[in-house]
Protein backbone atom coordinates (compact mmCIF):
# COMPACT_ATOMS: atom_id res chain seq x y z
CA UNK A 1 0.00 0.00 0.00
CA UNK A 2 2.95 1.92 0.62
CA UNK A 3 4.15 1.65 -2.97
CA UNK A 4 0.94 3.28 -3.89
CA UNK A 5 0.68 6.48 -1.81
CA UNK A 6 4.56 6.76 -2.97
CA UNK A 7 3.85 7.33 -6.52
CA UNK A 8 0.94 8.67 -5.90
CA UNK A 9 2.32 12.49 -7.71
CA UNK A 10 3.27 10.39 -10.68
CA UNK A 11 0.20 8.11 -10.67
CA UNK A 12 -1.45 11.64 -11.18
CA UNK A 13 0.58 12.82 -13.45
CA UNK A 14 0.71 10.27 -15.54
CA UNK A 15 -3.10 10.16 -15.71
CA UNK A 16 -3.47 13.39 -17.48
CA UNK A 17 -0.64 12.07 -19.67
CA UNK A 18 -2.86 9.81 -20.69
CA UNK A 19 -5.75 12.30 -20.83
CA UNK A 20 -3.21 14.32 -22.96
CA UNK A 21 -2.27 11.79 -25.56
CA UNK A 22 -5.71 10.62 -26.02
CA UNK A 23 -7.06 13.75 -26.19
CA UNK A 24 -4.75 14.85 -28.78
CA UNK A 25 -4.93 12.13 -30.79
CA UNK A 26 -8.76 12.12 -30.72
CA UNK A 27 -8.89 15.18 -31.74
CA UNK A 28 -6.88 14.43 -34.80
CA UNK A 29 -8.67 11.43 -35.90
CA UNK A 30 -11.90 13.50 -36.15
CA UNK A 31 -10.48 16.66 -38.04
CA UNK A 32 -8.65 14.12 -40.41
CA UNK A 33 -10.24 10.63 -40.06
CA UNK A 34 -13.93 12.23 -40.49
CA UNK A 35 -13.19 13.94 -43.84
CA UNK A 36 -11.37 11.07 -45.10
CA UNK A 37 -14.19 8.68 -44.37
CA UNK A 38 -17.00 10.74 -45.64
CA UNK A 39 -14.13 10.89 -48.62
CA UNK A 40 -14.29 7.11 -48.62
CA UNK A 41 -18.19 6.90 -48.62
CA UNK A 42 -19.09 9.27 -51.05
CA UNK A 43 -16.69 8.08 -53.46
CA UNK A 44 -18.17 4.60 -53.55
CA UNK A 45 -19.77 3.24 -56.31
CA UNK A 46 -23.68 4.65 -57.26
CA UNK A 47 -23.03 7.48 -54.62
CA UNK A 48 -23.07 11.09 -55.63
CA UNK A 49 -19.30 11.79 -55.64
CA UNK A 50 -18.43 8.14 -57.52
CA UNK A 51 -14.88 7.95 -58.27
CA UNK A 52 -12.92 4.53 -58.14
CA UNK A 53 -9.48 6.07 -58.24
CA UNK A 54 -9.71 8.28 -55.11
CA UNK A 55 -11.91 5.53 -53.67
CA UNK A 56 -8.42 2.96 -54.30
CA UNK A 57 -5.56 5.06 -53.40
CA UNK A 58 -7.49 6.26 -50.09
CA UNK A 59 -8.33 2.81 -49.60
CA UNK A 60 -4.90 1.66 -49.83
CA UNK A 61 -3.06 4.25 -48.23
CA UNK A 62 -5.37 3.19 -44.95
CA UNK A 63 -5.44 -0.43 -45.45
CA UNK A 64 -1.43 0.12 -45.50
CA UNK A 65 -0.86 2.45 -42.48
CA UNK A 66 -3.79 -0.14 -40.70
CA UNK A 67 -1.82 -3.46 -41.13
CA UNK A 68 1.16 -2.46 -39.70
CA UNK A 69 1.12 -3.30 -36.09
CA UNK A 70 1.24 -0.09 -33.85
CA UNK A 71 4.41 -0.98 -32.03
CA UNK A 72 5.93 -1.13 -35.25
CA UNK A 73 4.55 1.77 -36.35
CA UNK A 74 5.51 3.29 -33.33
CA UNK A 75 9.21 2.86 -34.00
CA UNK A 76 9.21 3.80 -37.92
CA UNK A 77 7.47 6.70 -36.93
CA UNK A 78 10.45 7.95 -34.69
CA UNK A 79 12.52 9.63 -37.20
CA UNK A 80 8.83 11.56 -38.30
CA UNK A 81 8.39 12.49 -35.11
CA UNK A 82 11.64 13.95 -34.17
CA UNK A 83 11.98 16.13 -37.67
CA UNK A 84 8.00 17.58 -36.47
CA UNK A 85 8.87 18.26 -33.02
CA UNK A 86 12.12 17.45 -32.43
CA UNK A 87 11.86 15.15 -29.58
CA UNK A 88 10.98 11.47 -29.30
CA UNK A 89 10.03 11.75 -25.58
CA UNK A 90 7.00 12.35 -23.82
CA UNK A 91 3.32 12.32 -24.54
CA UNK A 92 3.32 15.29 -26.98
CA UNK A 93 5.38 12.68 -28.89
CA UNK A 94 3.78 9.61 -28.28
CA UNK A 95 0.22 11.90 -29.91
CA UNK A 96 2.10 11.63 -33.24
CA UNK A 97 2.11 7.77 -33.36
CA UNK A 98 -1.01 7.70 -32.10
CA UNK A 99 -2.66 10.45 -34.19
CA UNK A 100 -0.96 8.28 -37.30
CA UNK A 101 -2.85 5.09 -35.95
CA UNK A 102 -6.25 7.14 -35.18
CA UNK A 103 -7.17 8.75 -38.32
CA UNK A 104 -7.25 5.70 -40.80
CA UNK A 105 -8.76 3.25 -37.59
CA UNK A 106 -11.84 6.03 -37.03
CA UNK A 107 -11.70 6.59 -40.91
CA UNK A 108 -13.16 3.19 -41.16
CA UNK A 109 -15.08 3.51 -38.70
CA UNK A 110 -16.89 6.72 -40.01
CA UNK A 111 -17.39 4.90 -43.48
CA UNK A 112 -19.27 1.98 -41.98
CA UNK A 113 -21.34 4.22 -39.81
CA UNK A 114 -22.23 6.10 -43.11
CA UNK A 115 -23.02 3.40 -45.43
CA UNK A 116 -25.65 2.73 -42.28
CA UNK A 117 -27.76 5.51 -44.25
CA UNK A 118 -30.74 4.09 -46.15
CA UNK A 119 -29.47 5.30 -49.88
CA UNK A 120 -32.84 6.47 -50.90
CA UNK A 121 -32.04 9.00 -48.37
CA UNK A 122 -29.29 10.83 -50.00
CA UNK A 123 -31.26 9.73 -53.81
CA UNK A 124 -33.95 12.01 -52.44
CA UNK A 125 -31.61 14.75 -51.66
CA UNK A 126 -29.53 14.09 -55.33
CA UNK A 127 -33.39 14.42 -56.82
CA UNK A 128 -34.03 17.71 -55.32
CA UNK A 129 -30.76 18.86 -56.68
CA UNK A 130 -28.65 19.43 -53.20
CA UNK A 131 -24.96 20.13 -53.93
CA UNK A 132 -22.24 17.61 -52.70
CA UNK A 133 -21.32 19.54 -49.96
CA UNK A 134 -25.19 19.89 -48.80
CA UNK A 135 -25.99 16.48 -49.01
CA UNK A 136 -22.74 15.75 -46.55
CA UNK A 137 -23.36 18.85 -44.28
CA UNK A 138 -26.79 18.38 -43.99
CA UNK A 139 -27.82 14.94 -44.77
CA UNK A 140 -24.73 12.26 -44.47
CA UNK A 141 -23.36 13.82 -41.02
CA UNK A 142 -26.76 13.92 -38.97
CA UNK A 143 -27.82 10.68 -39.88
CA UNK A 144 -24.79 8.82 -39.36
CA UNK A 145 -24.10 10.96 -35.66
CA UNK A 146 -25.35 8.12 -33.34
CA UNK A 147 -23.16 5.76 -35.00
CA UNK A 148 -20.12 8.66 -35.57
CA UNK A 149 -20.14 9.08 -31.74
CA UNK A 150 -20.04 5.56 -30.93
CA UNK A 151 -17.19 5.32 -33.24
CA UNK A 152 -15.67 8.03 -31.59
CA UNK A 153 -16.07 6.00 -27.89
CA UNK A 154 -14.35 2.82 -29.53
CA UNK A 155 -11.62 5.11 -31.33
CA UNK A 156 -10.83 6.45 -27.80
CA UNK A 157 -10.44 3.07 -25.88
CA UNK A 158 -8.41 1.85 -29.28
CA UNK A 159 -6.32 4.82 -27.77
CA UNK A 160 -6.13 4.14 -24.31
CA UNK A 161 -4.95 0.84 -24.98
CA UNK A 162 -2.09 1.90 -27.41
CA UNK A 163 -1.45 4.72 -25.29
CA UNK A 164 0.02 2.13 -22.96
CA UNK A 165 2.56 0.72 -25.97
CA UNK A 166 3.56 4.42 -26.35
CA UNK A 167 4.22 4.69 -22.98
CA UNK A 168 6.91 1.94 -23.47
CA UNK A 169 9.17 3.87 -26.11
CA UNK A 170 9.04 6.68 -23.31
CA UNK A 171 5.60 8.24 -24.02
CA UNK A 172 4.71 8.42 -19.95
CA UNK A 173 1.01 7.92 -19.02
CA UNK A 174 -0.49 5.16 -17.22
CA UNK A 175 0.73 2.43 -19.37
CA UNK A 176 4.13 3.80 -18.73
CA UNK A 177 3.87 3.64 -14.79
CA UNK A 178 2.74 0.48 -14.94
CA UNK A 179 5.19 -1.75 -16.75
CA UNK A 180 7.91 1.16 -14.75
CA UNK A 181 7.05 0.02 -11.61
CA UNK A 182 4.58 -2.62 -12.00
CA UNK A 183 6.65 -5.10 -14.46
CA UNK A 184 10.16 -4.10 -13.96
CA UNK A 185 9.99 -3.67 -10.04
CA UNK A 186 7.65 -6.63 -9.84
CA UNK A 187 5.15 -4.37 -8.03
CA UNK A 188 2.07 -5.89 -8.12
CA UNK A 189 0.23 -3.09 -5.83
CA UNK A 190 1.32 -0.31 -8.40
CA UNK A 191 0.25 -2.72 -11.38
CA UNK A 192 -3.20 -3.43 -10.27
CA UNK A 193 -3.49 0.38 -9.27
CA UNK A 194 -2.63 1.40 -12.36
CA UNK A 195 -5.32 -1.50 -14.48
CA UNK A 196 -7.94 -0.09 -11.93
CA UNK A 197 -7.67 2.85 -13.03
CA UNK A 198 -7.48 2.17 -16.55
CA UNK A 199 -10.80 0.36 -16.64
CA UNK A 200 -12.66 3.42 -14.72
CA UNK A 201 -11.44 5.41 -17.19
CA UNK A 202 -12.74 2.78 -20.56
CA UNK A 203 -16.05 2.74 -18.19
CA UNK A 204 -16.29 6.08 -18.15
CA UNK A 205 -15.46 6.90 -22.03
CA UNK A 206 -17.45 4.02 -22.78
CA UNK A 207 -20.83 5.39 -20.73
CA UNK A 208 -20.01 8.89 -22.11
CA UNK A 209 -20.01 7.94 -25.45
CA UNK A 210 -23.59 6.02 -24.90
CA UNK A 211 -24.91 8.78 -23.13
CA UNK A 212 -24.55 11.04 -26.09
CA UNK A 213 -25.25 8.48 -28.75
CA UNK A 214 -28.09 7.92 -27.24
CA UNK A 215 -29.63 11.58 -27.02
CA UNK A 216 -28.46 12.81 -30.28
CA UNK A 217 -30.49 9.87 -32.15
CA UNK A 218 -33.89 10.71 -33.24
CA UNK A 219 -34.63 7.92 -35.09
CA UNK B 1 -43.53 18.52 -71.21
CA UNK B 2 -40.99 15.54 -71.06
CA UNK B 3 -39.54 13.64 -74.13
CA UNK B 4 -37.65 10.28 -74.18
CA UNK B 5 -35.88 9.30 -77.38
CA UNK B 6 -34.82 6.25 -77.69
CA UNK B 7 -33.59 5.53 -73.78
CA UNK B 8 -31.83 2.27 -73.41
CA UNK B 9 -29.84 1.27 -69.94
CA UNK B 10 -28.01 -1.62 -69.44
CA UNK B 11 -26.10 -2.86 -66.27
CA UNK B 12 -22.85 -4.02 -66.15
CA UNK B 13 -22.53 -7.19 -63.69
CA UNK B 14 -19.04 -9.03 -63.51
CA UNK B 15 -20.82 -11.68 -65.96
CA UNK B 16 -23.00 -10.50 -67.87
CA UNK B 17 -24.61 -7.47 -69.76
CA UNK B 18 -28.50 -6.73 -68.25
CA UNK B 19 -31.41 -4.61 -70.38
CA UNK B 20 -33.04 -2.71 -68.04
CA UNK B 21 -34.66 -0.11 -70.07
CA UNK B 22 -34.76 -1.81 -73.99
CA UNK B 23 -34.96 1.48 -76.76
CA UNK B 24 -38.28 3.12 -74.84
CA UNK B 25 -39.26 6.67 -76.64
CA UNK B 26 -42.14 8.44 -75.03
CA UNK B 27 -44.13 11.71 -74.60
CA UNK B 28 -45.77 12.90 -71.50
CA UNK B 29 -47.78 16.49 -72.09
CA UNK B 30 -47.74 19.42 -69.88
CA UNK B 31 -50.48 18.79 -67.37
CA UNK B 32 -50.78 15.44 -68.14
CA UNK B 33 -50.81 12.55 -65.15
CA UNK B 34 -48.91 9.72 -67.11
CA UNK B 35 -48.97 6.00 -65.73
CA UNK B 36 -46.29 3.15 -66.33
CA UNK B 37 -47.50 -0.05 -65.27
CA UNK B 38 -45.75 -3.33 -65.45
CA UNK B 39 -44.42 -6.12 -63.02
CA UNK B 40 -41.28 -5.62 -61.06
CA UNK B 41 -38.32 -6.06 -63.20
CA UNK B 42 -40.14 -4.93 -65.94
CA UNK B 43 -37.47 -1.68 -66.14
CA UNK B 44 -40.09 1.25 -65.40
CA UNK B 45 -38.40 2.15 -62.23
CA UNK B 46 -35.17 2.18 -64.25
CA UNK B 47 -37.55 4.57 -66.95
CA UNK B 48 -38.28 6.88 -64.26
CA UNK B 49 -35.12 7.27 -62.89
CA UNK B 50 -33.74 8.09 -66.16
CA UNK B 51 -36.28 11.23 -66.55
CA UNK B 52 -34.23 13.28 -63.72
CA UNK B 53 -30.77 11.73 -64.55
CA UNK B 54 -31.00 9.67 -60.99
CA UNK B 55 -30.01 6.75 -63.87
CA UNK B 56 -27.83 7.66 -66.60
CA UNK B 57 -29.37 6.19 -69.70
CA UNK B 58 -26.38 4.32 -71.84
CA UNK B 59 -28.04 5.72 -74.51
CA UNK B 60 -30.30 8.29 -76.38
CA UNK B 61 -32.03 11.52 -75.16
CA UNK B 62 -33.98 13.21 -72.00
CA UNK B 63 -35.74 16.38 -72.55
CA UNK B 64 -37.73 17.69 -69.74
CA UNK B 65 -39.09 21.38 -70.49
CA UNK B 66 -36.93 21.79 -73.99
CA UNK B 67 -33.50 21.11 -71.69
CA UNK B 68 -31.66 18.36 -73.12
CA UNK B 69 -30.58 17.27 -69.54
CA UNK B 70 -27.60 14.96 -70.30
CA UNK B 71 -26.46 17.98 -72.01
CA UNK B 72 -25.77 19.75 -68.70
CA UNK B 73 -22.92 20.55 -66.73
CA UNK B 74 -23.63 19.16 -62.82
CA UNK B 75 -24.46 22.67 -61.82
CA UNK B 76 -26.87 23.04 -64.11
CA UNK B 77 -28.25 19.25 -63.75
CA UNK B 78 -28.96 20.21 -60.35
CA UNK B 79 -30.96 23.20 -61.24
CA UNK B 80 -33.15 21.55 -63.79
CA UNK B 81 -33.67 18.83 -61.06
CA UNK B 82 -35.25 21.77 -58.72
CA UNK B 83 -37.94 21.73 -61.23
CA UNK B 84 -38.34 17.72 -61.38
CA UNK B 85 -39.87 16.31 -58.10
CA UNK B 86 -40.14 13.52 -57.07
CA UNK B 87 -41.88 11.16 -54.45
CA UNK B 88 -40.71 7.44 -53.43
CA UNK B 89 -41.98 4.01 -52.71
CA UNK B 90 -40.10 4.54 -49.12
CA UNK B 91 -40.85 8.37 -48.62
CA UNK B 92 -36.81 8.54 -47.98
CA UNK B 93 -37.78 11.06 -45.39
CA UNK B 94 -34.64 12.14 -42.99
CA UNK B 95 -35.08 10.56 -40.26
CA UNK B 96 -32.65 13.17 -37.81
CA UNK B 97 -34.78 16.20 -39.24
CA UNK B 98 -38.46 17.37 -38.06
CA UNK B 99 -41.32 17.88 -40.91
CA UNK B 100 -40.26 21.20 -41.14
CA UNK B 101 -36.30 21.02 -41.52
CA UNK B 102 -37.13 18.10 -43.90
CA UNK B 103 -39.30 19.95 -46.66
CA UNK B 104 -37.09 23.13 -45.80
CA UNK B 105 -33.99 20.95 -46.73
CA UNK B 106 -35.19 21.04 -50.85
CA UNK B 107 -35.46 25.07 -50.36
CA UNK B 108 -32.46 25.47 -48.44
CA UNK B 109 -30.59 23.52 -51.36
CA UNK B 110 -32.26 25.85 -54.16
CA UNK B 111 -30.49 28.74 -52.28
CA UNK B 112 -33.75 30.35 -51.10
CA UNK B 113 -33.57 32.95 -48.04
CA UNK B 114 -34.32 32.08 -44.66
CA UNK B 115 -36.97 34.61 -44.46
CA UNK B 116 -38.57 32.95 -47.26
CA UNK B 117 -37.77 28.94 -46.45
CA UNK B 118 -40.23 29.46 -43.39
CA UNK B 119 -43.51 30.99 -44.93
CA UNK B 120 -43.16 28.73 -47.66
CA UNK B 121 -42.51 25.77 -45.52
CA UNK B 122 -45.77 26.22 -44.04
CA UNK B 123 -47.55 27.36 -47.26
CA UNK B 124 -46.60 23.64 -48.78
CA UNK B 125 -47.52 22.07 -45.38
CA UNK B 126 -51.13 23.33 -45.39
CA UNK B 127 -51.11 22.38 -48.75
CA UNK B 128 -50.82 18.61 -47.89
CA UNK B 129 -52.78 19.25 -44.80
CA UNK B 130 -49.76 18.72 -42.05
CA UNK B 131 -49.31 21.81 -40.65
CA UNK B 132 -49.90 20.59 -37.39
CA UNK B 133 -47.34 18.17 -37.43
CA UNK B 134 -44.40 20.34 -38.07
CA UNK B 135 -42.00 20.20 -35.54
CA UNK B 136 -42.46 16.18 -35.82
CA UNK B 137 -40.09 13.89 -36.65
CA UNK B 138 -40.66 11.34 -38.93
CA UNK B 139 -40.61 8.50 -36.89
CA UNK B 140 -43.84 10.19 -35.41
CA UNK B 141 -45.72 9.87 -38.41
CA UNK B 142 -48.02 7.49 -40.31
CA UNK B 143 -47.23 6.06 -44.08
CA UNK B 144 -49.94 8.36 -45.43
CA UNK B 145 -48.30 11.43 -43.39
CA UNK B 146 -44.88 10.73 -44.40
CA UNK B 147 -45.66 10.50 -48.31
CA UNK B 148 -47.37 13.72 -48.00
CA UNK B 149 -44.18 15.28 -46.20
CA UNK B 150 -42.44 14.07 -49.22
CA UNK B 151 -44.82 15.41 -51.54
CA UNK B 152 -44.62 19.05 -50.10
CA UNK B 153 -40.48 18.77 -50.13
CA UNK B 154 -40.83 17.31 -53.81
CA UNK B 155 -42.77 20.31 -54.73
CA UNK B 156 -41.18 23.04 -52.52
CA UNK B 157 -39.61 24.36 -55.67
CA UNK B 158 -42.64 25.00 -57.50
CA UNK B 159 -41.41 22.04 -59.77
CA UNK B 160 -42.67 21.56 -63.46
CA UNK B 161 -42.98 17.63 -63.24
CA UNK B 162 -43.35 15.11 -60.31
CA UNK B 163 -41.79 11.99 -60.66
CA UNK B 164 -43.82 9.24 -58.70
CA UNK B 165 -41.82 6.10 -58.03
CA UNK B 166 -44.52 3.60 -56.64
CA UNK B 167 -45.43 5.86 -54.58
CA UNK B 168 -48.92 4.20 -53.44
CA UNK B 169 -47.30 0.93 -53.26
CA UNK B 170 -46.78 0.67 -49.47
CA UNK B 171 -49.86 2.11 -48.26
CA UNK B 172 -52.98 0.53 -47.39
CA UNK B 173 -56.05 1.24 -49.71
CA UNK B 174 -57.94 4.23 -47.77
CA UNK B 175 -54.28 6.06 -47.16
CA UNK B 176 -53.64 5.25 -51.23
CA UNK B 177 -56.56 6.79 -52.47
CA UNK B 178 -56.26 10.10 -49.97
CA UNK B 179 -52.62 10.54 -51.23
CA UNK B 180 -53.76 9.85 -55.09
CA UNK B 181 -56.63 12.46 -54.31
CA UNK B 182 -53.72 15.03 -53.55
CA UNK B 183 -51.88 14.39 -56.38
CA UNK B 184 -55.18 14.86 -58.29
CA UNK B 185 -55.72 18.33 -56.89
CA UNK B 186 -52.39 19.68 -57.26
CA UNK B 187 -52.20 18.18 -60.55
CA UNK B 188 -55.28 20.18 -61.66
CA UNK B 189 -54.63 23.55 -59.46
CA UNK B 190 -50.73 23.77 -59.73
CA UNK B 191 -50.96 22.63 -63.76
CA UNK B 192 -48.17 19.67 -62.74
CA UNK B 193 -47.08 17.45 -65.29
CA UNK B 194 -47.22 13.79 -62.96
CA UNK B 195 -45.61 10.50 -63.93
CA UNK B 196 -46.43 7.77 -62.00
CA UNK B 197 -45.15 4.33 -62.19
CA UNK B 198 -47.08 1.65 -60.28
CA UNK B 199 -48.02 -2.27 -60.46
CA UNK B 200 -51.55 -1.72 -59.41
CA UNK B 201 -54.89 -0.74 -62.21
CA UNK B 202 -56.58 1.42 -59.63
CA UNK B 203 -53.96 4.16 -59.16
CA UNK B 204 -54.08 4.32 -63.36
CA UNK B 205 -58.00 4.26 -63.32
CA UNK B 206 -57.96 6.45 -60.67
CA UNK B 207 -56.02 9.13 -61.66
CA UNK B 208 -53.78 8.68 -65.02
CA UNK B 209 -55.15 10.29 -67.94
CA UNK B 210 -52.95 7.82 -70.36
CA UNK B 211 -50.58 5.46 -69.03
CA UNK B 212 -48.48 2.70 -70.76
CA UNK B 213 -47.20 -1.18 -70.11
CA UNK B 214 -44.23 -2.23 -69.57
CA UNK B 215 -42.44 -5.78 -69.99
CA UNK B 216 -39.03 -6.51 -70.17
CA UNK B 217 -37.35 -3.38 -70.52
CA UNK B 218 -39.84 -2.08 -73.54
CA UNK B 219 -43.12 -0.37 -73.93
CA UNK B 220 -45.70 -2.94 -74.97
CA UNK B 221 -48.84 -1.15 -74.87
CA UNK B 222 -49.67 3.03 -75.03
CA UNK B 223 -52.95 4.82 -74.93
CA UNK B 224 -55.25 6.80 -73.20
CA UNK B 225 -56.62 4.98 -70.17
CA UNK B 226 -60.37 4.88 -71.32
CA UNK B 227 -58.84 2.72 -74.82
CA UNK B 228 -56.62 0.46 -72.42
CA UNK B 229 -59.26 -0.89 -70.12
CA UNK B 230 -62.12 -1.02 -73.01
CA UNK B 231 -59.80 -2.08 -75.87
CA UNK B 232 -56.44 -3.96 -74.83
CA UNK B 233 -54.66 -5.64 -77.06
CA UNK B 234 -51.51 -6.79 -75.59
CA UNK B 235 -52.16 -10.13 -73.38
CA UNK B 236 -50.22 -8.88 -70.34
CA UNK B 237 -52.52 -5.44 -70.35
CA UNK B 238 -54.90 -7.79 -70.66
CA UNK B 239 -53.88 -9.83 -67.10
CA UNK B 240 -53.23 -6.00 -65.87
CA UNK B 241 -56.68 -4.96 -66.14
CA UNK B 242 -58.30 -7.63 -65.13
CA UNK B 243 -57.11 -6.84 -61.36
CA UNK B 244 -59.52 -4.12 -61.16
CA UNK B 245 -62.55 -5.51 -64.29
CA UNK B 246 -62.57 -9.46 -62.36
CA UNK B 247 -65.67 -11.11 -64.31
CA UNK B 248 -64.82 -14.55 -63.48
CA UNK B 249 -68.16 -16.19 -62.42
CA UNK B 250 -68.06 -18.70 -59.98
CA UNK B 251 -67.75 -22.72 -61.19
CA UNK B 252 -70.91 -23.75 -59.46
CA UNK B 253 -73.26 -20.62 -61.39
CA UNK B 254 -71.01 -21.70 -64.52
CA UNK B 255 -72.14 -25.34 -64.36
CA UNK B 256 -75.54 -24.45 -64.23
CA UNK B 257 -75.28 -22.15 -67.48
CA UNK B 258 -77.48 -24.46 -70.41
CA UNK B 259 -76.98 -21.49 -72.92
CA UNK B 260 -74.38 -19.13 -74.34
CA UNK B 261 -72.51 -16.88 -72.31
CA UNK B 262 -71.81 -13.22 -73.77
CA UNK B 263 -70.20 -10.15 -72.11
CA UNK B 264 -71.24 -7.18 -73.09
CA UNK B 265 -68.86 -4.39 -73.21
CA UNK B 266 -70.74 -0.81 -73.09
CA UNK B 267 -69.03 2.72 -73.94
CA UNK B 268 -69.92 5.20 -71.39
CA UNK B 269 -72.72 6.78 -73.05
CA UNK B 270 -75.11 3.73 -74.66
CA UNK B 271 -78.21 3.35 -71.96
CA UNK B 272 -77.72 -0.40 -71.25
CA UNK B 273 -80.64 -1.86 -70.34
CA UNK B 274 -82.41 -0.16 -73.22
CA UNK B 275 -80.54 -2.12 -75.79
CA UNK B 276 -80.66 -5.48 -73.95
CA UNK B 277 -84.18 -4.98 -73.82
CA UNK B 278 -85.15 -4.20 -77.31
CA UNK B 279 -83.15 -6.74 -77.92
CA UNK B 280 -84.73 -9.38 -75.93
CA UNK B 281 -88.04 -8.47 -77.69
CA UNK B 282 -87.18 -8.32 -81.44
CA UNK B 283 -85.60 -12.15 -81.09
CA UNK B 284 -87.00 -14.74 -79.88
CA UNK B 285 -84.24 -15.86 -76.98
CA UNK B 286 -84.97 -15.56 -73.01
CA UNK B 287 -81.70 -13.75 -71.36
CA UNK B 288 -80.77 -13.67 -67.98
CA UNK B 289 -78.10 -11.29 -66.73
CA UNK B 290 -75.71 -13.17 -64.03
CA UNK B 291 -73.21 -10.49 -63.58
CA UNK B 292 -72.63 -6.55 -64.39
CA UNK B 293 -70.18 -3.77 -62.85
CA UNK B 294 -69.76 -0.20 -64.61
CA UNK B 295 -66.51 1.11 -63.23
CA UNK B 296 -65.82 4.94 -63.83
CA UNK B 297 -62.71 5.18 -65.73
CA UNK B 298 -61.27 9.13 -65.39
CA UNK B 299 -65.36 9.40 -64.91
CA UNK B 300 -66.37 7.85 -68.04
CA UNK B 301 -68.34 4.84 -67.47
CA UNK B 302 -67.49 1.62 -68.61
CA UNK B 303 -70.24 -1.43 -68.38
CA UNK B 304 -69.22 -4.81 -68.67
CA UNK B 305 -72.21 -7.38 -68.30
CA UNK B 306 -72.36 -10.85 -68.73
CA UNK B 307 -75.27 -12.18 -69.89
CA UNK B 308 -76.55 -15.97 -70.45
CA UNK B 309 -78.88 -16.09 -73.98
CA UNK B 310 -81.50 -19.38 -74.39
CA UNK B 311 -83.01 -20.13 -77.57
CA UNK B 312 -82.50 -21.45 -80.76
CA UNK B 313 -79.22 -21.67 -82.28
CA UNK B 314 -80.45 -19.00 -84.98
CA UNK B 315 -82.11 -17.10 -82.83
CA UNK B 316 -79.31 -16.36 -80.84
CA UNK B 317 -77.29 -15.78 -83.76
CA UNK B 318 -79.65 -13.04 -84.42
CA UNK B 319 -79.23 -12.01 -81.03
CA UNK B 320 -75.90 -11.60 -81.19
CA UNK B 321 -75.66 -9.79 -84.09
CA UNK B 322 -78.20 -6.96 -82.85
CA UNK B 323 -75.77 -6.66 -79.70
CA UNK B 324 -72.52 -6.35 -82.16
CA UNK B 325 -74.20 -3.25 -83.86
CA UNK B 326 -75.34 -1.76 -80.84
CA UNK B 327 -72.83 -2.46 -78.04
CA UNK B 328 -68.47 -2.01 -78.08
CA UNK B 329 -68.19 -5.20 -77.85
CA UNK B 330 -69.60 -8.14 -77.75
CA UNK B 331 -67.81 -11.41 -76.69
CA UNK B 332 -68.65 -15.46 -76.64
CA UNK B 333 -67.56 -16.88 -73.32
CA UNK B 334 -66.79 -20.80 -74.11
CA UNK B 335 -67.41 -23.15 -71.16
CA UNK B 336 -68.05 -26.47 -70.84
Amino acid sequence: MNSVIEILPELNQAFFETLLMVGISLLVALLLGLPLGILLYVTDRGLFLENKWIKRVVGIVINLIRSVPFIILLVFLLPFTQLLLNTTIGPLAASVSLSVAAIPFYARIVESAAREIDKGVIEAAVAVGASPWMIIKSIILPEAKPGLITGLTITAISLIGYSAMAGTIGGGGIGDLAIRYGYYRYDNTVMFTTVILLIVLVQFVQYLGDFIAKTTNKR
Amino acid sequence: MIKLENITKEFQTKSETILGVDNVSLTVEKGEIFGIVGYSGAGKSTLLRCINLLERPTSGSVKVDGMDLLKLSSKDLRKARQSIGMIFQGFHLVASKTVFENVAFALKAAGVEKTVITKRVEELLELVGLKDRINQYPAQLSGGQKQRVSIARALANNPKVLLCDEATSALDPNTTKSILSLLKRINKELGLTIVIITHEMEVVKEICHRCAVMQDGRVVEEGTTYTIFSNPREPLTRTFIQTVLNFDLPPKLLASVQGKLLKLQFRGDTATEAVVSDMLQSVTVSGNILHGKVEYIQDIPLGIFIMELKGENQEIAKAIDYLRERVSKVEVIEHE
